[in-house]
């Protein structure tokens, strides 16, 4: 295991400097906050607007909370980015989209839930907010 | 350039293009612990960047909670057929991948 550690480490190394630039755009702050607020600070959202032009679509109940497919949408125009929270997870902050010359806000992707909770979108539109949730009851744990 | 960790698709429907895309990663949160009761460390795709004609259209960024084998997809407008969709990823390690594929009629 150590040896093994040790091994990427040396990769890490090798290959992590040229991307450097890359990787500093990870908003660490938000990601590794473990509480909703505290990630939302890191996004620097203040003074969200619920809004039913944000379409959250996921299954009422999720057996397994590993695999939990959801299909964002924001049909405020000119939204520029959608933020994927789930409050009851270790860190909340799942993902964050930023859409440029001509994609669409929209996006499917599969999540970790740790319990029943709500899935909380944020859309930024210009120094805006705009939010809606949809609530998945988790039967199984799916962020071991 | 084709690598085998990652699958993309590409299709025109009516007004946009849908590109799905699925990577091979096992996403380990740093709360696990293996067989040797070890926790396994944070392992975790945690930036992708996408471009449509070598134009940037979407920057995601993930954390932890993507689930193992990470899939999306997303929609271009302003793509046509032949049109060349490109998709990297980084992970936490450093290690990193690119994919090229031209749009097809869907």
């Amino acid at each position: 295991m150590q040896r093994r550690n040790f091994l990427l480490g040396l990769m890490s190394a090798a290959l992590v400097l040229p991307l450097q630039a890359f990787a500093d755009i990870w908003n660490k702050r938000a990601f590794e906050a473990v509480k909703l607020n505290d990630a939302e600070q890191g996004l620097e959202i203040n003074g969200e607007i619920t809004s039913q032009d944000i379409l959250v679509s996921a299954p009422d109940m999720a057996e397994n909370g590993a695999i939990v497919q959801v299909e964002i949408r924001s049909n405020i125009p000119n939204t520029e980015s959608l933020m994927i929270l789930v409050e009851k997870n270790p860190t909340p902050l799942i993902a964050h989209y930023k859409f440029s010359n001509g994609a669409e806000p929209f996006i499917v992707t599969r999540i970790k839930m740790a319990e029943t909770s709500d899935i909380k979108v944020v859309a930024k539109v210009g120094n805006q907010y705009f939010t809606n949730a949809k609530n998945v009851v988790v039967l199984e744990n799916g962020c071991g | 350039m084709a690598v085998d960790n990652m699958k993309m698709r590409a299709q025109l429907k009516g007004d946009y293009v849908e590109v799905k895309v699925l990577i091979s990663h096992p996403m380990d949160t740093g709360r696990k612990k293996g067989d040797d009761g070890e926790l396994i460390p944070a392992h975790f795709v945690q930036l992708i960047t996408a471009t449509l004609n070598g134009l940037p259209v979407l920057e995601a960024q993930w954390g932890t909670g993507i689930s193992k084998n990470p899939y999306l997809t997303f929609r271009l407008r302003n793509a046509k057929v032949g049109d060349v969709v490109a998709v990297t990823w980084l992970d936490n390690f450093g290690a990193s991948a690119t994919q090229n594929i031209a749009v097809t009629k869907g």
